[in-house]
């Protein structure tokens, strides 16, 4: 191979070894495992500092405010149900009402809070609200 | 009306694939006359696909609630503007749009060519026509809009209809979301122009420049029209989202990221085929993955495969869509492999202190980012397939790895100009960088002792200032180089150097709103925030401001109850003005929302929110010091205005087009005279 392209390619290596240390450590640093509430609440001691996200659905009425900014919720899914304490900076999402599709990034708590830092829910367009009364057409 | 929109689909499949036999058989047989039947049955599905979209917005306007897409995304108070946008509100809807948009942009591309490049045309529009078929597949059978809800009775299915529709997603009851759709599409959908015009050039061979400058417009425009949505839906995500930023690597939005960078990458390695025959692989390469990127954007975005919190509902054709991609990609590998010997080089690197060297980092600087960026937004996909657990990466590990990238090519932008073809001296060098590097180490220990000591807005700011000190640099000496020749004044010596060459000059600009947009970004460093809940009378101080509650008042309109919050703002002591951030309740889908204030200046932002109410009557503000924001906008505008310039013929383009043209006309007359003898 010619030296020009030799060296093109050593660059090109250089970089892309510098590329790939820095997407390891971030992706160590970063990482959050998609858990199911089920799975969540029978991690048991392995949840200790685990960063996780998890799913489900805003149960009825559950959502409270607490002093400094704190809010607590339900979330539940498929019949099992998950005490959500959202401590993060971010007022929450307006899209998190009764019944929404909520997803909280967080660790789980000894005494089984689940402790959120960020919490996400579904836009509206997701929502499937039945239709107000409507008619039949006669053609 | 939902018939006229179903035969029309019907209409197109059959003239599509008409389009692709004739076309193909007309190539293969030298048969003009079947090629050229093969345009007209495409421009007719252009019609169709009009016809298609006209009656589904027809739907949309009488609230004619019977059908599903029309009780789903509109209801009847909502404004004519956005019963109109409904038509791209939701799936089934804006792939309908798409279709439209791909058979417009077929359309134009056959009106304008249609006296040149007449070897490439029969498999350009072979390749539209089977794209177009594909949609049309989609439209009609997978994802069909004019889908009625009905009602099962004794008597069968009859029609039913709701009193009223869902409505639109308030969220998207703004300008620039309802926007924001049809100039992202225009951006996606018309990069399959120079991506039609690959697969033509792949397969017949001719494998030149040509290709590419009938396709160089198309591809601004593209690119233009995608960093234009992009910088759209930020702006939107900022004022109206209210979480204090603007891009949040949501898989949606890196959708739209992915095909703008290989499309930049692209827009840059074209010059070095133009001018030397170099980079031919990597030129048919990055053209295919950015048309593939832009299928995969939108299958992405409409697929769920990640978990988004803009995605739409998940559908069943995800299947249908990978397999086409796939399909796709296999025909363009087995294309590039087939025609390898006509890609070579037809020079060679001299040095890595050239310009072509440095076109060359610009490619892999820009294809590693988007490797990256795809990377991480299929991670949850990729991790539950190698470690069997699905896992997310969050916005900081994107940051952490694309922004030295970003450095770099920031660097490159300064840098890539000033290099000479094959090899820069070490005179030219020592001419061209010794200004600008003096200033930004100048700028970089200026911040330093100034107090500034975040690494990345530190180097940000330094080679911000290096490169434009070498924007200017090439300016001044375009300008003073012109004033010696020709005289004149110094003003209309730099408006006629860019009028000459738009495309280089017009570049400049575009490159000096990119570093805009860089300072803006660096100014993220320096953000803070800060939450209260606030009675009447009480304030929070945050940096040098304070905001003091004044009172919430409450009102309603048609289409939602609003509480609003009025906020007097001081600095340093002295009142700036009152603000009242907003929150919207909807009455016809329950959600609320959050309007935005800002005190706005060119030093920084402060971000008003009236989050919420607390149980004892007080307002929950938070508010946002955000510095140097608004750079990222003004830069997006001067990035506009650049691509603009490079939009307009060059006098020296004119020239060199006058000059082909009767060139041509020549050549036609002798043909004609031998003809005649």
């Amino acid at each position: 191979m010619k030296t020009k392209n030799l060296k093109f390619v050593a660059g090109s290596a250089a970089i892309l070894l510098a590329v790939l240390a820095l997407a390891i450590s971030g992706t160590e640093e970063t990482k959050a495992y998609y858990q199911t509430v089920p799975e969540v609440k029978a991690m048991g001691a392995k949840a200790e500092g685990r960063r996780v996200r998890v799913a489900g659905n805003v149960v009825v009425g559950s959502i409270e405010r607490q002093e400094e900014g704190v809010v607590t919720f339900d979330i539940e899914y498929e019949g099992d149900t998950l005490p959500v304490r959202y401590v993060g900076r971010a007022p929450l999402p307006d899209t998190l009402v009764d019944r929404a599709q909520a997803v909280a990034e967080g660790t789980m708590r000894p005494e089984g809070t689940f402790e959120a830092t960020l919490v996400q829910a579904k836009c509206a367009s997701k929502y499937e609200a039945a239709y107000e009364e409507g008619s039949t057409v006669v053609e | 009306m939902h018939h006229l929109g179903n035969f029309s689909l019907m209409a197109i499949v059959v003239l599509a694939a008409y389009a692709v036999i004739a076309s193909l058989l007309g190539a293969r047989r030298g048969l003009p006359g079947l090629t050229k039947s093969g345009e007209r049955a495409l421009l007719a599905c252009t019609a169709f696909s009009t016809a298609a979209c006209f009656s589904l917005v027809a739907l949309l306007l009488k609230s004619d609630f019977r059908f599903e897409y029309v009780a789903s995304y509109s209801n009847r108070d909502l404004p004519f503007f956005y019963k109109l946008a409904s038509l791209w509100a939701g799936n089934n809807g804006s792939l309908l749009f798409w279709a439209w948009l791909l058979l417009l942009f077929s359309g134009i591309a056959i009106l304008t060519n249609r006296n040149k490049n007449r070897e490439l045309m029969p498999y350009v529009v072979a390749t539209l026509g089977a794209i177009a078929l594909f949609f049309t597949y989609l439209n009609y059978w997978v994802c069909n809009p004019f889908v009625e809800l009905g009602v099962t009775t004794a008597g069968g299915v009859q029609s039913w209809a709701p009193v009223d529709g869902r409505g639109l997603n308030p969220l998207l009851q703004h300008p620039l979301m309802a926007i924001h759709p049809p100039i992202l599409y225009t951006g996606y959908v018309a990069f399959v122009v120079p991506f039609a015009f690959c697969i033509a050039a792949l397969v017949t061979g001719r494998l030149g420049a040509e290709w590419i400058t009938s396709t160089r417009r198309w591809t601004l425009v593209s690119w233009f029209f995608l960093g234009t949505g992009l910088i759209l839906g930020g702006r939107w995500a900022y004022v109206e989202l209210g979480w204090g930023g603007y891009w949040a690597w949501d898989p949606v939005e890196n959708a739209a990221l992915l095909p703008w960078l290989t499309g930049t990458a692209y827009l840059h390695s074209v010059m070095i085929q133009e001018r030397k025959g170099m980079l031919k692989i990597w030129n048919v390469s990055l053209v295919a993955i950015t048309y593939l990127l832009c299928i995969f954007g939108t299958f992405l975005t409409r697929s769920g495969v990640v978990s988004s919190v803009h995605a739409f509902a998940e559908s069943d054709f995800a299947q249908t869509f990978l397999f086409f991609i796939i399909a796709a990609a296999g025909l363009c590998a087995a294309l590039i492999l087939y025609r390898l010997p006509e890609l070579k080089s037809e020079n060679e690197l001299d040095s890595m202190v050239s310009r072509e060297s440095g076109f060359l980092y610009n490619n892999l600087l820009f294809l590693v980012a988007s490797f990256a960026v795809l990377w991480g937004t299929l991670y949850p996909v990729l991790s539950e397939v190698l470690h069997g657990e699905k896992a997310t990466v969050g916005p900081a590990w994107f940051n952490k790895v694309n922004i030295p990238i970003g450095l770099a090519l920031l660097a490159l932008t300064g840098i890539g100009p000033l290099l000479a073809w094959r090899k820069s001296s070490l005179e030219s060098l020592k001419r061209n960088f010794t200004g600008p590097l003096v200033l930004g180490i100048v700028a970089a220990v200026a911040l330093f002792a100034l107090g500034i000591r975040h690494l990345y807005a530190l180097m940000t700011f330094a080679l911000s200032a290096f490169v434009l000190a070498t924007i200017v640099q090439e300016f001044h000496k375009g300008a003073r180089a012109r004033q010696k020749h020709r005289g004149g004044s110094y003003t209309a010596a730099l408006v006629d150097l860019t009028l000459v060459n738009t495309r280089r000059y017009g570049g400049y600009i575009v490159h000096f709103g990119m570093v805009l947009i860089f300072i803006g970004i660096a100014g993220t460093a320096f953000d803070t925030d800060m939450k209260a809940d606030l009675s009447p009378g009480e304030a929070l101080s945050i940096r040098d401001y304070k905001v003091e509650l004044l009172g919430v008042e409450s009102g309603k309109t048609p289409n939602y109850e609003w509480l609003s919050a009025s906020l007097e703002i001081s600095k340093n002591g002295k009142v700036v003005g009152v603000y009242a951030p907003q929150k919207h309740y909807y009455f016809a889908s329950g959600q609320p929302t959050s309007e935005v204030r800002r005190h706005a200046t060119f030093t920084e932002d402060l971000y008003l929110v009236f989050a919420s109410v607390t149980d004892d009557d007080k307002a929950t503000i938070q508010v946002f010091v955000k510095p140097l924001v608004r750079w990222v906008w003004l830069g997006a505008i001067v990035m506009f205005l650049g691509t603009c310039v490079t939009l307009v013929p060059g006098k020296r383009e004119l020239k060199a087009v006058r000059k082909t043209k009767s060139e041509q006309r020549a050549a036609a007359e002798r043909k004609k005279r031998y003809e005649v003898a």
